[in-house]
């Protein structure tokens, strides 16, 4: 078996006064795809947050290792030098601060963690050149303020675009397929495929089993109530499709 | 008023008395009348509406003495190279604690009728040009520091561009303080007038280069004729200990489109007065300011735009940063008059607070008298975003990086309406190190 990039056990999280994450484990190793599915509220995006360290949630038990150490301990940022990257639910717009600024500013951060030059500013045009490619992203977005002004897609294909730039180890995407047509799913889905490779991993969180026909994955996991109810391959997420989640309840379970 | 005729006595006991400098006999009385007015009205107190926020006392307690020469006569052109602005191309007229510096200056070659030169050269040599408007429009009955300038001014830069003319430089008006010692005043007063369809771009700075308490008391009129186009970009960057007062006066004709820039960084106290008068029709008028203040300063701006003809646009746009105790103040009064028909007036203040101790005053203030007009103003004040900062650090950019960045974007959002190119960029670069030094200011204070 190939070594685990993200080790989570019991993990127990929620916001003050509020438990949202009750007990989460799972093992992601180098090469694989998940899935996690659940209905809305049931923690997917908490989730997420946890794993790239945002603000306001408290972590009240278990642990989180990444490539053998708590990431749980680390800052936003320094995750995501180590190779974590969340793709937003609803990426923020930013007033202000350009796009290719901020991109290259992330990058040169990411690449002096991993002590490889930074790029200087022709270096780093043509880099996004061929990136930009992939997503099929019109080049003048990149132009604009980060997010501003960007339809519902542009921004989700503009997180993937980011994550082909900065090239992660374990990519978190969260809902990166909701609000886009079938057109712009297909160019996202090409796009995080090709960013797959034997020592990085996905965590792909979706509602939607179509975006599944695109993006296979290696296990599919249910998450309700803050907990992991069932996983298990791809096929478990044509019977969701099928189903619902209501035969999952501990109600019907027990049943 | 008691403590008025000591104020004026300390600050006037070294000013030229009246009559004593070579000047126009038709200036006597205006001077006689400002330091009536200012006798009068004295200093503004806390009691006054549009003195509310800002507490001028302070400015009684200053040490007043008139400028020691040597701090002029030491100065060398290398000496300003490292101020703002020093790589602009173009004229330059340099004010030493406010007297005129031709050694320091530069003028260049300029279509005929142009002027560009000090105030004084211009009351000897130029008065028919300059009579017409200096003091015409000026209220001091409206502001106590024009009537103390109207008193006691001695120079100031004198702009004149005949009509149709364009400079196509920017002209620099450089205003330095050496701040030596406490208490040395500077009372400048500026003249500048844009013929019809003339095309001028003016920059005008105030730096201190030590920290001296010194107090500015800055007067600048503008008239526009029709057509003409100007943009005005004022950097006041005194010392931290220093008191800033200064007032812009502008009278615009028909279809005049003027951009007047205000940006407050430095000095203990600064306040900034601008008054517009859009006395024509289809004019567009634009006024736009950023206050960046930290520790104990006080930068307030108090505007009056008064539309009195039909068809006009104004639109203020003024973003504060505020950090430490600092304190901003945004007086933004908008006068629509009844035959002002079809106006079209805009005012956001926008307010960003790094600290819990930085406070703001914001006062919108519409007064409307004719009935077909568009008016909207909209106040803010609020932290940085955290959902923006997460995003920007979920990326790999540092905390303090993230906060720069958006601190800057706000910033940012004023610097990019200056249409000078070469004076935008270095504002960018003043406005970006003087957030990188408030960081560091607080690193330091928070490393003790
Ligand atoms: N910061 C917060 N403060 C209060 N409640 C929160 C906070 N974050 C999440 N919650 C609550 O926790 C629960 C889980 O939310 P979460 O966003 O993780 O769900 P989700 O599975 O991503 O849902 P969706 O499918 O709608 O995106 C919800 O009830 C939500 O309201
Ligand atoms: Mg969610």
């Amino acid at each position: 078996m190939s070594k685990p990039i993200l080790e989570i056990k019991d993990l127990n999280a929620g916001v003050v006064g509020k438990p949202i994450l009750n007990g989460i484990s799972l093992t992601i190793r180098a090469g694989e795809t998940h899935a996690i599915m659940g209905p809305n509220g049931s923690g997917k995006s908490t989730l997420a947050a946890v794993l790239a360290g945002r603000d306001g949630y408290d972590v009240t038990g278990g642990s989180v290792h990444y490539l053998g150490e708590d990431l749980l301990e680390l800052a936003p940022e320094e995750r995501a030098r180590a190779g974590v990257f969340l793709g937003f639910q609803y990426p923020v717009e930013i007033p202000g601060v350009n796009s290719t600024y901020f991109l290259k500013a992330a990058l040169n951060e990411i690449r002096r963690h991993r002590g490889l030059p930074e790029l200087d500013a022709m270096e780093f045009l043509s880099l996004v050149k061929d990136k930009i490619k992939l997503l099929d992203l019109d080049a003048d977005l990149l132009k604009r303020a980060v997010n501003v002004g960007f339809s519902g897609g542009e921004k989700k294909r503009n997180e993937i675009f980011q994550m082909a730039v900065l090239e992660p180890k374990l990519a978190i995407l969260d809902e990166t397929d909701s609000g886009l047509d079938i057109d712009a799913l297909r160019v996202v889905a090409t796009g995080v495929n090709k960013l797959r490779r034997p020592d990085n991993a996905q965590l792909v969180i979706t509602h939607y089993q179509r975006l599944l026909n695109y993006i296979v994955p290696d296990f599919v996991h249910v998450l309700m109530d803050g907990r992991i109810v069932r996983s298990g391959g791809k096929e478990l997420a044509l019977e969701l499709e099928a189903r619902g989640y209501d035969w999952l309840t501990p109600a019907a379970a027990a049943a | 008023m008691k403590e008025a005729a000591t104020f004026i006595k300390r600050v006037a006991g070294f000013a030229p008395a009246d009559g004593d400098s070579v000047q126009p006999a038709w200036l006597a009385p205006i001077r006689r009348a400002g330091f009536a007015r200012f006798s009068e009205l004295g200093l503004p107190t806390l009691k006054q509406e549009d003195w509310r926020f800002t507490n001028v006392a302070p400015l009684t307690e200053l040490p007043f003495q008139p400028a020691p020469e040597s701090a002029r006569n030491d100065l060398t052109a290398d000496a300003l190279a490292g101020l703002p602005f020093a790589q602009l191309p173009g004229d330059r007229l340099v004010f030493v604690d406010g007297h005129f510096a031709p050694e320091l200056s530069r003028t260049g070659r300029h279509p005929d009728g142009v002027r560009i030169g000090s105030l004084a050269a211009a009351l000897r040599n130029d008065v028919a040009l300059v009579e017409p408007y200096l003091t015409r429009w000026t209220r001091t009955e409206a502001n106590p520091f024009i009537a103390l300038n109207e008193a006691f001014f001695r120079d100031g830069a004198f702009i004149h561009v005949p009509a149709g003319k364009t400079i196509e430089e920017p002209v620099q008006l450089l205003f330095l303080s050496t701040g030596r010692a406490a208490g040395v005043a500077a009372q400048p007063r500026n003249l500048i007038v844009a013929g019809r369809e003339s095309q001028v771009t003016i920059v005008e700075t105030h730096v201190g280069l030590a920290d001296g308490a010194t107090f500015t008391n800055a007067v600048t009129e503008l008239a526009v004729g029709d057509g003409a186009v100007v943009e005005l970009v004022k950097l006041q960057d005194e010392s931290r200990k220093a008191f800033h007062f200064a007032v812009l006066h502008a009278h615009l004709g028909r279809g005049v489109n003027l951009v007047a820039h205000s940006f407050a960084l430095g000095s203990r106290l600064a306040r900034q007065n601008i008054r517009t008068v859009l006395d024509g029709e289809g004019i567009e008028c634009v006024l736009n300011g950023l206050y960046l203040a930290g520790d104990d300063q006080l930068l307030d701006h108090h505007m009056i735009v008064d539309h009195a003809r039909p068809h006009c646009a104004s639109h203020e746009y003024f973003n504060g940063i505020l950090d430490g105790r600092a304190k901003g103040v945004f007086h933004g009064r908008i006068l629509v008059r009844q035959p002002a028909q079809k106006t079209d007036a805009k005012q956001t203040n926008k307010n960003l607070l790094l600290s819990d101790e930085a406070t703001v005053d914001t006062k919108p203030q519409l007064e409307i008298y004719a009935d077909d007009v568009k008016c909207t103003h909209g106040a803010t004040v609020g932290q940085l975003n955290p959902e923006s900062i997460f995003y920007l650090r979920s990326r790999g950019i540092p905390r303090d990086l993230a906060r720069r960045m958006l601190i800057h974007a706000f910033g940012g959002e004023i610097i990019e309406r200056v249409r000078c190119v070469p004076a935008r960029e270095e504002l960018d670069r003043l406005v970006r190190r003087r957030l990188a030094e408030h960081k560091q200011a607080k690193l330091e204070t928070s490393a003790v």
